[in-house]
């Protein structure tokens, strides 16, 4: 056998492999990994949790809104099932509130009206250029599919676990953790920051142009009936609501695509049994009779 | 193989139409009693499960086309428009999207299991080169669909894909700009690509059809690489053995697949795709899709441009002319002790490359992707020489031997474990 | 099942005592009730989606602008709506037909909203092969009957929008409409 030689020349070339791969690559971008947080919607039964999705469209709407668009987001979109299911009421009246550009009318003119709830959300600026002068430069993203825009690499074998775990929340991570990750004065021995960078831990390279976006007690949460408000008015607890009101933006169907899949999941067990045993009774024999092994 | 057909008509229209058109006989000759092998283990339903694949990604694909816009100013929104506002949109994006990476792995189990068992050798080297032909304008469709999202990794994908043709000396710079139809990647290349990639599917269709007919020509190789040389005793009929193993098997793939579907659909995507195209950034880390990486890696791996798109087309070309170069008679790796250890040596090279197509091209993975470039091509070269004077085991003398005698205990004929822990074996 | 098959040829038609076996029953059930699942999703995409069904909101109209004689068209879900401010005469023709002659017998005052029996608000659309019917605007044909003439194939329409000639077999549709005040209609 020629087995011998080959094993060590197998082993000269992992040698060498190794030797390769041990070479400092030049470094990325300093990423800091956000942490895994609990969320409603992970895992292959989740589902939004309703109170949260409206905290949620509460920060959005009286916080990131001043900046960020999120153009895809209908207000109709608020009542549909499986998002933060707002009564149609409230979302006829709360689009009312938006002042809608229309046209052209009859006479050529583009006019003004109350919003519908069919209307997307409006954009706080006109036009790409305006956001960014308005803004020292930056230009804020829309907010629509963000929460599936963001991400960092798991790196092997983590994202081989990953397929079964059904880990997939490097987004809502991301945001949450940026929203409450700025740090002011940045740490000691971070480069003297420029008019319009911010420090902030989880942003890669840490320097960031949007400012620090929430205080604590900025947003007011609904109130229990003893007066307490219903969750913690605190940036951390805004961030998670906010992050998670992204998830649903970007994935407004996630609830019903998790349910269709557990039944088609439950047929394909069901359907793959029944094959599994006809294709056993099929193989037991040849087609004159006699045994197949 | 094909032999005489056994098909007879039974009532009178059938008779009517054999003699005018004989389609049912066709379809009774090709999917009923068509003979298959009867040691045929699991690795053999990926023909039916590819075949599968191939309509799923039409008929979910027309679905698609019937709401998407293929104009650069509004493609992202109207992808966005089907997964959010048309009925079931979101389903029929992610199966499509999803179908994508799925039809590819099943691709590549399908082409390792051809090479493994030597399906490659004659008189199936037609069958080989037709299948390498699918192989091609399965990546050119996959690609030119990943750029119609309209998303940073679409448009920096197809920028860098179509610069690779720049390196062709002379005609390079002019096939690039009629691939766009402009100065750089915008909206006319999305248009055409639209077009193409509605085009390619069922171009790949035609081919298919002749695979299935070159296949059903010269009958299908088995485990043992040994042909069929008695019909009644080495092969089953196609219906019902055939078609009830593929449909366990297909069952089986779909679970796996709407596993992906339904809970973590953007899994084998890239988060930047979700990022509008934006011709004036370029993001920090380019990949394509995973199913490209590893000739993605041979292509960074070379340092010169022309010489790394020749070497990732030569990647893919080298396996058409896998029937000549492998010099060895005996079919199947099992009977090939030294060859196997290659073949498996040559998996993992593979998967090497595509983990090193996902890093950065710095440093030490640049030297690493070279390293299995060489390594690649290397199997290649590796089997025209041991083909010379490896000494194959013994052979089982027919099919139908290999079967009975693997279950008396195995000291008849050796079958690989893989492909003697076929479930059928315990049934 | 074992003792019923004796093929010995490849003809491979699964033999009788196979065939009425449950578990190829069930599992032939299973596959059919998984196809008709798959044709689900596929069908009902076909549908208006939800955008197109939220875009159908509700218009308001306002009436001032359409002198008597006169008649506009509007959009409303991708519709034409005719709005005609009748004349006396044309109302008057309306009503003094008998209305059990008629081939979609239908009174006028049925057609429009009491006191406001000037302003007719139709569908714009012919009921034989929904061509948009001419007669709205100023100096296009009004047909033989005072409303409207469909030039795809001959239909004539009264001044109520009812069918009185030609192939069409129903009168002009109603689409949802109401008076918000003496002047305005929000249609929808």
């Amino acid at each position: 056998m020629t087995t011998l030689p080959f094993r060590l020349a197998l082993l000269g070339l992992a040698a060498g492999l190794g030797a390769a791969l041990a070479q400092p690559a030049s470094a990325a971008e300093e990423r800091v990994i956000p942490p895994a947080l609990r969320w409603s919607f992970s895992g292959p039964f989740g589902t939004f949790d309703r109170a949260q999705l409206q905290r949620g469209y509460k920060v959005y709407k009286e916080v990131c809104a001043n900046c960020h668009s999120a153009s895809l987001i209908a207000f109709r979109n608020l009542s549909q099932p499986g998002g933060p299911e707002f009564s149609t009421g409230q979302i006829t009246a709360l689009a009312a509130t938006y002042q809608i550009k229309d046209g052209p009318n009859e006479q050529g003119e583009m006019f003004e009206r109350p919003g519908r709830p069919a209307d997307r959300f409006p954009a706080p600026f006109p036009n790409d250029q305006a956001a960014r002068a308005a803004n020292g430069g930056a230009y804020p993203p829309d907010l629509s599919v963000l929460a599936k825009a963001r991400s960092y690499e798991r790196g092997f074998p983590t994202f081989i676990f990953d397929m079964f775990t059904q880990y997939q929340e490097q987004g809502p991570d991301y945001i949450a953790a940026l929203l409450a990750g700025y740090k002011d004065p940045p740490p000691a021995g971070t480069p003297e920051l420029q008019p319009g960078q911010y420090y902030n831990t989880y942003m890669p390279g840490h320097l960031i142009a949007m400012p620090q976006p929430m205080q604590d007690g900025q947003v007011e949460y609904p109130k229990l009936p003893n007066g307490q408000p219903s969750a913690p008015e605190t940036v951390a607890q805004y961030s998670k609501d906010v992050a998670a009101f992204m998830v649903w933006m970007a994935e407004p169907h996630l609830e019903a695509r998790k349910r269709l899949g557990m039944q088609v999941m439950l047929f394909l067990l069901i359907f793959g049994s029944l094959l599994y045993y006809t294709k056993k009774k099929i193989w037991a024999r040849m087609p004159d009779g006699s045994p197949a092994h | 193989m094909s032999g005489h057909s056994s098909y007879t008509p039974r009532t009178g229209i059938e008779r009517w139409l054999d003699a005018r058109l004989p389609i049912i006989r066709l379809g009774h000759d090709a999917a009923v009693s068509y003979p298959v092998p009867r040691n045929l283990n699991y690795f053999w339903t990926f023909g039916g499960i590819l075949m599968f694949m191939l309509v799923a990604q039409i008929v979910t694909g027309i679905v698609l086309a019937m709401h998407y816009t293929p104009m650069s100013s509004v493609a992202f929104s109207s992808v966005e428009h089907i997964m959010r506002d048309v009925n079931y949109g979101w389903l029929m994006r992610y199966l499509h999207a999803n179908g994508a990476s799925m039809f590819f792995i099943a691709v590549y189990i399908h082409i390792f299991r051809g090479l493994y068992y030597g399906s490659y050798k004659a008189p199936r080297e037609v069958l080989w080169i037709l299948g390498v032909v699918i192989f091609l304008l399965m990546m050119a469709t996959a690609f030119m669909g990943y750029v119609l999202p309209w998303g940073q990794m679409s448009f920096w994908g197809a920028t860098v894909i179509t610069n690779l043709f720049s390196a062709l000396p002379l005609i390079g710079e002019t096939i690039v700009t009629f691939l766009w139809g402009g100065y750089s990647v915008d909206n006319p290349t999305l248009n055409r690509f639209f077009s193409l990639h509605y085009l390619l599917p069922f171009m790949i269709f035609g081919v298919v059809i002749l695979h299935v007919w070159a296949l059903h020509h010269v009958g299908q190789n088995n485990p043992t690489g040994v042909e069929v040389k008695n019909v009644a005793k080495d092969t089953v009929p196609f219906t019902p053995y055939a078609t009830i193993k593929d449909l366990f098997a297909m069952v089986c793939f779909i679970f796996v697949f709407s596993w992906f579907v339904f809970y973590m659909p953007n899994f084998m995507g890239h988060a930047d795709n979700y990022i509008p195209a934006n011709p004036a950034v370029t993001p920090l880390h380019i990949v394509p899709e995973w199913y490209f990486l590893p000739f993605y890696a041979i292509l960074r791996a070379v340092p010169d441009k022309l010489g790394g798109v020749l070497a990732m087309g030569g990647a893919i070309v080298v396996l058409a002319f896998l029937p000549w170069i492998d010099s060895s008679k005996v079919r199947s790796m099992t009977y090939r002790p030294i060859a196997r250890q290659f073949f498996w040596m040559f998996v993992v090279v593979c998967i090497g490359l595509g983990w090193l197509g996902a890093k950065p091209a710095e440093g030490g993975y640049v030297i690493a992707s070279q390293i299995l470039t060489t390594l690649y091509f290397g199997f290649f070269v590796a089997l025209f020489v041991i083909g010379l004077f490896e000494r194959p085991k013994a052979l089982p003398t027919s099919i139908a031997d290999s079967v009975l005698g693997a279950m008396k205990g195995g000291s008849g004929a050796r079958l690989a474990t893989a492909t003697a822990a076929e479930p059928n074996a315990k049934g | 099942m074992a003792q019923t098959t004796h093929t010995t040829t490849h003809g491979a038609t699964p033999p009788e005592g196979t065939r009425r076996d449950f578990l190829m029953l069930a599992t032939g059930a299973a596959g059919v009730v998984g196809l008709g699942a798959v044709v689900v999703p596929l069908v009902s995409q076909l549908a208006p989606d939800a955008q197109t069904v939220a875009a159908g909101a509700p218009i308001d109209f306002d009436l001032t602008p359409v002198a008597e004689g006169q008649g506009v068209k509007l959009v409303w879900r991708g519709q034409i709506i005719f709005v005609r401010h009748r004349t006396k005469k044309e109302i008057d023709e309306a009503r003094a037909v008998n209305v059990a002659s008629l081939r979609d017998p239908q009174a006028d005052q049925a057609r429009v909203k009491q006191g406001h029996e000037q302003y007719l608000v139709l569908y714009g659309k012919c009921t034989h092969l929904g061509c948009i019917p001419s007669g709205t605007a100023a100096g296009e044909p009004k047909g033989e009957f005072d409303g409207w003439y469909c030039p795809c194939h001959g239909s004539h329409y009264d001044s109520s929008g009812r069918i009185r000639k030609g192939p069409a077999p129903l009168n002009l549709g109603l689409p949802p409409y109401a008076f918000t005040s003496d002047t305005k209609i929000r249609i929808g």
